[in-house]
């Protein structure tokens, strides 16, 4: 397929998903009453519905639609940062946690419900220590010379084992009748807790970063042949790749702000993009953002409506994502070669 | 004819950290050479080559580009004049071919770019004149390796530079590869572009002609008229190598390794009495 059909077929699909997921949901709407309100909303052209307008103005636009929003922003921006890494870290097997943001973040997080009462200062302490996790892979990273490359994925996982563990210490410090279970769950990963406020608050940074990811993507195809030859290429290698980190993880990082750890999102998604457009990253990185938005759409409404309980949106990537791995394996030599 | 200094490494010295790898290199590339440098495993050749694609900074002396510190320009203008190929690699994702000569572009975008259609058309136009045009939607990855280096010397065309540093780019290609490639270089050097080449052959640097320079330990051993400095004596102390170089139709010369005219027992004359041994007397 030609570049922009892709694209424009992944929009589509895209916003399809979002509008039939707008309409899923344990309160029970009539189609008809869903159409009616699309219609008011789109063109003022207001008619009769059998719930009143409110009640469907509160349930669509201040329920369901933070939480499809929320849905779609995760998923793209786990997988648009883990397609940037996988090209400029040159490895096909890496993910957005490779400098330890999500471990930071998850650590951060936990801290936060130890400390504070209010839900902000978690949220703020969550996205401060996914930030400081970054710093600490790159700061290990310089303090020695050699590969570049090289150092940074030992940076990160001195610096993701680090937060690993003084996350253990927090659950160790943690009050095992409420924070510890609280801290718990919010590590599995979901979706309920995405309200309104946050979601548009954190929509800006992560919209704002993913357009600069796709502007620079070009870069990414010249990262991914090596430095010398990105830089006999007249490439600012050092901090093009600073900036694309910068910017990867603060999508990364927001992502556990909204949603807790999802995991191998990330990993999967730009895969799935490769085997379908190829690995130039001038359409790798919007069908991973696309695909990434869909994916998580969909697994959130299977998390939402599948039982009568909501299952933590983390667990089902994780299981969904493991099988799916071991088969992207087997076809592994289409996307990358061993 | 007036010639024009491309390049000129004046006094470079340049160390990893406490090993000395390039010491007191003087040299001048002008317009229009083929050069091929010559010099054992470890010798600093690859490091010569990226000290004067100003991808290392000489720890003393200086590399000027048109007379310019090459520091001290733009890399995107370093790059619009002078291109690296690389050691022929295989790639960790399969782009295609046209993508991967696209990136030649690159120098000659603004910060946010992406290609147009006429950078496409040059990308096209140069693969066209290496005779590669067909693969242009073929993934990298699974080209031979031939097919790979001049899929890179296309690239290095569509960067629009004239000088040309290709690092040992016949290693790893069969026999009939390293023909064809050496074919597209003689070719691109007649259309006036300036090479500089390492290579573990002193075959290949005879078969271009022009200019050869020995490095041995750093330093520069010999630099000149290639017939006039390959010759047994400086292959004996490059590589500790024992061979003769035979002349062919009084022009050609090629090595013939002691061992091999021992153990065949060369007869010295042709029935054209233009193969002959030079003296021997190591």
């Amino acid at each position: 397929m030609k570049r922009p059909t892709v694209i424009t077929s992944l929009t589509l699909v895209l916003v399809v998903m979002g509008i039939v997921s707008l309409t899923l949901g344990k309160y029970p709407v009539t189609l008809r009453d869903t159409a009616l309100f699309l219609v008011a909303k789109i063109t003022g052209h207001q008619q009769a519905t059998s719930l009143s307008m409110d009640l469907l103005d509160s349930l669509f636009l201040s329920i369901r639609l933070p939480r499809v929003v929320a849905a779609v922003l995760v998923g793209s921006s786990l997988s648009v940062a883990g397609a940037a890494f996988q090209s400029m870290f040159i490895n096909p097997l890496v993910s957005p946690s490779l400098l330890g943001v999500l471990a930071g973040a998850s650590f951060g997080a936990a801290l936060g419900m130890l400390l504070f009462k209010s839900w902000l200062a978690v949220q703020a302490s969550t996205f401060a220590f996914g930030f400081i996790s970054v710093m600490v892979a790159v700061g290990i990273a310089r303090m020695f010379k050699g590969s570049t490359i090289l150092l940074l994925i030992l940076g990160g996982v001195i610096s993701g084992a680090m937060f690993t563990s003084l996350l253990s210490v927090v659950k160790y410090c943690a009050d095992p009748y409420e924070k510890l279970p609280a801290i718990v769950y919010w590590l599995m990963g979901g979706l309920s807790y995405a309200d309104a406020q946050t979601v548009w608050f954190t929509a800006v940074p992560m919209v704002i970063s993913m357009i600069l990811l796709i502007s620079m993507s070009g870069y990414l195809n010249v990262l991914s042949m090596g430095d010398e030859e990105a830089r006999a290429l007249g490439v600012p290698v050092e901090k093009i790749r600073m900036l694309m980190i910068f910017l990867a993880s603060l999508v990364s990082s927001l992502t556990v702000v909204i949603g807790g750890m999802i995991g191998w999102v990330g990993l999967i998604i730009p895969h799935i993009a490769r085997m379908l457009v190829g690995p130039d990253n001038k359409v790798l990185i919007p069908s991973s953002i696309l695909i990434g938005g869909i994916y998580l759409l969909l697994v959130d409404d299977i998390c939402r409506l599948l039982f009568s309980t909501e299952i933590p949106i983390g667990i089902v990537t994780s299981l969904v994502g493991i099988p799916f791995f071991i088969f992207v394996m087997k076809k592994a030599n289409r996307g990358w070669s061993s | 004819m007036i010639e024009m200094n491309l390049i000129e490494a004046r006094d470079v010295t340049f160390s990893y950290d406490t090993k000395l790898v390039l010491r007191d290199i003087n040299m001048t590339v002008h317009r229009g050479e083929v050069i091929s440098l010559l010099g054992p495993n470890g010798s600093g050749k690859s490091t010569l080559l990226k000290v004067m694609l100003g991808l290392l900074r000489p720890s003393r002396g200086s590399v000027h580009l048109k007379g310019k510190e090459i520091s001290r320009i733009d890399a995107k203008a370093v790059a619009r004049q002078i291109a690296y190929v690389p050691q022929t690699h295989k790639g960790t994702f399969s782009y295609k071919v046209i993508d991967v000569v696209l990136m030649g572009r690159l120098p000659h975008k603004p910060f946010f770019f992406s290609y147009n259609q006429k950078d496409r058309d040059i990308a096209f136009e140069k693969m066209e004149r290496l005779s590669i045009g067909h693969l242009a939607e073929r993934p990298y990855t699974e080209l031979s390796g031939g097919e790979r280096q001049l899929t890179l010397i296309a690239r290095a065309m569509a960067q629009g530079a004239e000088i040309f540093v290709l690092d040992e780019p016949a290693t790893g290609l069969d026999y009939g590869n390293q023909l064809r490639l050496l074919e597209q270089i003689i070719k691109l050097a007649r259309e006036g572009y300036t090479f500089i080449k390492s290579t573990h052959s002193p075959e290949h640097a005879f078969w271009l002609g022009d200019r050869s320079i020995m490095i041995k330990d750093g330093a520069i051993i010999g630099d000149g008229k290639t017939e006039a400095i390959i010759d047994q004596e400086s292959l004996y102390t490059l590589y500790n190598a024992k061979v003769s170089v035979v002349k062919v139709n009084g022009s050609l010369r090629v090595c013939v390794p002691h061992a091999i005219t021992n153990h065949t027992r060369l007869t010295v004359k042709s029935e054209k009495d233009e193969i002959m041994f030079l003296p021997l007397n190591l």
